[in-house]
């Protein structure tokens, strides 16, 4: 689990940020999709942006790539204003976007050259026939697009973000709908451009995917920043642990008044750290109940987002 | 294998024009049965049937009859209407199927935008109006007194054509308001602009409206290029013809600059 901490010395030197947004608000008639947004991604990071369903990942990242205009704040990619220097900023920004959008007129190669030649680069193959590679798209490469599966068109857009060879690469739930190989594939791929040196923001409602693979974690909720840390120390600051028994007989009240959640029998319990495990067995030792099962689980980032996401707002520093 | 390097990507100053301008060039080449054979197919029944009718019955200019009359209206109406076709399916197909973003995402600047769509949509214009004028030589080789205006008139009309598609494109969220745009404003326009007579036959107060119409215009000056005669100066027509389009191009600038419809 790469943190920021872990990043090669000479990102250290570097002072230009990857995206910059800065109390940025975007409003839909009566509904305010982002109610706020401060971000600083560093160059070089594997970012996660987590949230609900109309949280309001897919705005902000459509105001980064200038798809979208923020009604007030500001964003930067590499630096450039991405309405006043939009050249630039998008110039320096790859996105795969969330809708498996494609022109049903062209070829998978012929996709590729066009979008590269959108960025004035036309002389593309070799680096085309590179990405193709990675993606296990070579086979395909001169099949219609509307020919291709949902995966496959999935990965034409990887593709087609990756063809200028952007800095910064945004990637809005590249993993809805895909198989098991491709999200092994893909991030097999996304990983070694990260090493390489490109930034990485990443949506995604897989949990675990985030965990595994993002230093660091934004969570949005309602259009706000609700939770911002590495990873570790999001798992670390909120969870706590859990305590999972399956007792013969009925829960002591004392017991009870902590709230455990109960599934199959067993009762989960919510610990603030290790130490209570010891408070939750001396009831049920004092009421002489046999434990049948019992398990002391870690957390994962999946709890850490239920919480966060129940407590509303939690207070940031 | 790769590097996040950005000074590579500035010592690029090429921009997407050419591609987008390609790329839209290709969308109706590759169906050209659909965007040129079937509108010079169009016109040729429409000459046929008409010429047959009124051949014999109306005489507009002194000299001319009224099949070599009407096939200056008819390639420059199947110009007009398909530079408009050819922006406006274009944009709501991109909306509608969301492809649209390709060209959102990547630099390219309003200019560029408007300028590669309206190329493309004067491209296939003149594309379909040779075709048209290549199937009436069937019907005899029109008289061609003063051909730059044919070239100058085919050119702005169809950018302007292009740009009111283009307009209506961006306007548009589903195919039925582009459907009403052509059958509302386009067609009538088209229609009563002298395409298939002389203004001057009209009675007085249509003449007068007929004025207003920029259509007139234009197929008024592309005539001019056949036969030497027209109803107003070909000079008064270009200058009426070239501000419909620099408004309607300051309009559309405006729109991609401010992200209108596109950029919401
Ligand atoms: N063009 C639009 N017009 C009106 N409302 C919009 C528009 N785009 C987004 N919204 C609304 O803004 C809110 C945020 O949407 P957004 O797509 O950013 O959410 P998200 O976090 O990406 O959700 P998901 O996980 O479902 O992709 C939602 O309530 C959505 O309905
Ligand atoms: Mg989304």
């Amino acid at each position: 689990m790469g943190s920021h901490l872990e990043l090669p010395d000479f990102f250290q030197f570097m002072t230009t940020a990857a995206i910059k947004v800065r109390d940025l608000k975007k409003r839909f008639g009566a509904l305010q999709a982002l109610d706020g947004v401060s971000l600083c991604i560093e160059q070089g990071e594997f970012f996660g942006l987590l949230g609900p369903n109309g949280a309001g990942k897919t705005t902000l990242i459509s105001t980064i790539a200038g798809l979208t205009r923020g009604d007030s704040g500001s964003v930067l990619v590499m630096g450039h204003d991405v309405v006043g220097a939009y050249r630039e900023s998008r110039r320096s920004l790859g996105v795969v976007p969330q809708e498996l959008v494609f022109d049903p007129f062209f070829s998978v190669r012929e996709t590729l050259r066009i979008q590269s030649g959108y960025f004035g680069l036309r002389n593309n193959d070799a680096w085309i026939d590179e990405v193709m590679g990675h993606l296990d798209l070579t086979g395909k490469a001169d099949a219609n697009m509307r020919a291709l599966s949902g995966g496959m068109k999935r990965r034409v857009l990887v593709a087609q973000a990756l063809v200028h060879r952007p800095p910064v690469i945004v990637l809005d739930e590249p993993t809805a709908g895909v198989d098991v190989e491709l999200r092994q594939t893909l991030w097999k791929f996304i990983a070694q451009l990260n090493r390489a040196g490109h930034t990485i923001v990443l949506t995604t409602h897989y949990l675990e995917e985030a965990e595994s693979l993002c230093g660091r974690i934004a969570m949005l909720q309602a259009g706000r920043v609700v939770a911002l840390d590495t990873t570790a120390e999001l798992l670390r600051r909120h969870a706590g642990a859990f305590l999972r028994v399956k007792i013969r007989g009925p829960l002591p009240a004392e017991l009870a008044a902590r709230k455990p959640v109960e599934a199959g029998g067993s009762f989960r319990f919510r610990l603030k750290d290790y130490d209570e495990v010891a408070m939750v067995l001396a009831p049920l030792r004092a009421a002489v109940l046999h434990i049948d099962e019992m398990e002391v689980m870690a957390p994962d980032l999946e709890d850490v987002f239920m919480q966060v996401m129940n407590q509303g707002k939690e207070p940031m520093q | 294998m790769t590097r996040p390097s950005t000074v590579a990507n500035e010592a690029l100053p090429q921009s997407g024009f050419r591609t987008l301008l390609y790329k839209e060039l290709l969308r109706f080449w590759k169906v050209s049965a659909q965007t040129v054979t079937a509108p010079v197919l169009t016109a040729m029944l429409y000459l046929l049937i008409f010429s047959h009718v009124l051949q014999d019955r109306v005489q507009v200019y002194p000299g001319v009859q009224y099949t070599a009359f009407l096939i200056p209206g008819l390639i420059m109406m199947s110009v007009l209407q398909n530079a408009f076709a050819n922006t406006s399916s274009s944009l709501i197909q991109s909306k509608i199927t969301g492809n649209l973003v390709f060209v959102l995402l990547p630099p390219i600047s309003y200019f560029e935008f408007f300028s590669a769509y309206v190329i493309a949509s004067v491209v296939r214009g003149l594309c379909v109006g040779l075709g048209v004028f290549a199937v009436t030589l069937l019907f005899g080789m029109p008289p061609l007194r003063e051909p730059v205006w044919i070239v100058v008139f085919a050119v702005m009309g169809s950018a302007f054509l292009g740009s009111m598609g283009l307009l209506a494109g961006i306007q548009a969220d589903k195919f039925d308001h582009i459907a009403a745009f052509q059958n509302f404003f386009i067609l009538p326009a088209t229609f009563l602009s002298g395409v298939f007579y002389s203004i001057h036959s009209l009675p007085p107060f249509w003449q007068t409206v007929s004025h207003f119409n920029p259509f007139f215009y234009m197929i008024d000056g592309f005539r001019r290029g056949f036969f030497g005669q027209s109803d107003v100066s070909p000079w008064l027509s270009l200058l009426i013809v070239a501000t419909c389009l620099g408004a309607i191009a300051g309009l559309i600038l405006w729109m991609l600059k401010t992200g209108y419809k596109l950029r919401h």
